[in-house]
């Protein structure tokens, strides 16, 4: 049962965060609450047996596309109000809510860390067998998936240096 | 009391559904581009959230891998999409989509 409540825990905090991530006005609350939405799906992938997956949604989700996200908005942001902006950012009320969120988040995460044995009584799928799927059967998937990426590497470098050249002959 | 419990997919599956119908709202709703990218990314979020579960309930791996596919269009998608969003920021001079509502030609 504690894995249940443990569960429907991190899907409420998901779906609060999530519906709060799409009705902010401000980009960057916007984000923030994403980010916690993104964290408890990382929760639930962890308590359906799913360790690797929990990871790499840290790490690449919340981690590597949020802060491509943080950069755009920070650099769209750079004006004579940046002060201002920032004032309007740090005010206790538009902290306190999320950060009540992720500390009940962490306090899972932990209490799951803790007593990891007695509470994933699923059949959990490690990295490893994930990695023999990966690099068997799955090997045309991973060399398009690396096509892919090539593919956005070269777009995103073309927009962002047209961008870059067009701002260089404005001045 | 000694079986164990576990999570009912059912109730995964509706989580992912409920998410990537949030998504889907943010989507059609908002004005601004980065909220419709990440709305994109709710969605795509989601739909890993479906695989993930349906592969931990049938107990293979298969779902994790396609989670990771998934992760690869996001980062993809999202690198393109904030290149155009540079973009239609110096051209229209804002960030609201309704600027770029009309075809040239």
């Amino acid at each position: 049962m504690l894995e249940l409540g443990l569960f429907y825990t991190a899907a409420t905090i998901s779906l609060v965060s999530t519906i709060l991530a799409v009705t902010r006005y401000n980009a960057a609350h916007a984000l923030i609450y994403l980010i916690i939405s993104l964290l408890a799906s990382a929760i639930i992938f962890f308590l359906v047996g799913a360790p690797f997956a929990a990871v790499l949604e840290v790490v690449i989700y919340a981690g590597a596309i949020m802060v491509l996200f943080v950069f755009v908005i920070m650099m769209l942001n750079l004006g004579s109000s940046g002060d201002v902006s920032e004032h309007v950012l740090l005010k206790p009320g538009m902290w306190v809510f999320p950060s009540a969120l992720s500390l009940v988040l962490f306090v899972e995460i932990v209490y799951v860390l803790q007593s990891s044995e007695h509470i994933l009584k699923g059949a959990v799928i490690g990295p490893k067998a994930v990695g023999i799927e990966l690099f068997g059967p799955y090997v045309l998937a991973v060399e398009i998936a690396s096509m892919l990426l090539l593919a956005g590497l070269v777009g995103a470098y073309h927009l962002g240096r047209r961008y870059l050249v067009d701002a260089r002959q404005q001045r | 009391m000694t079986e164990a419990v576990v999570i009912p997919m059912e109730h995964g599956l509706l989580l992912a559904g409920i998410l990537f119908l949030i998504g889907l709202l943010g989507v059609l709703v908002r004005r601004n581009i980065i909220l419709i990218l990440m709305s994109l990314e709710i969605m795509l979020n989601a739909c890993g959230l479906a695989f993930i579960v349906a592969g931990a309930h049938w107990g293979i791996a298969d779902g994790q891998i396609m989670f990771m596919l998934i992760l690869s269009i996001a980062a993809a998608e999202v690198s393109v999409g904030l290149g155009l969003l540079l973009q239609a920021h110096r051209r229209f001079g804002s960030l609201d989509i309704d600027q770029a509502s009309r075809m040239k030609g």
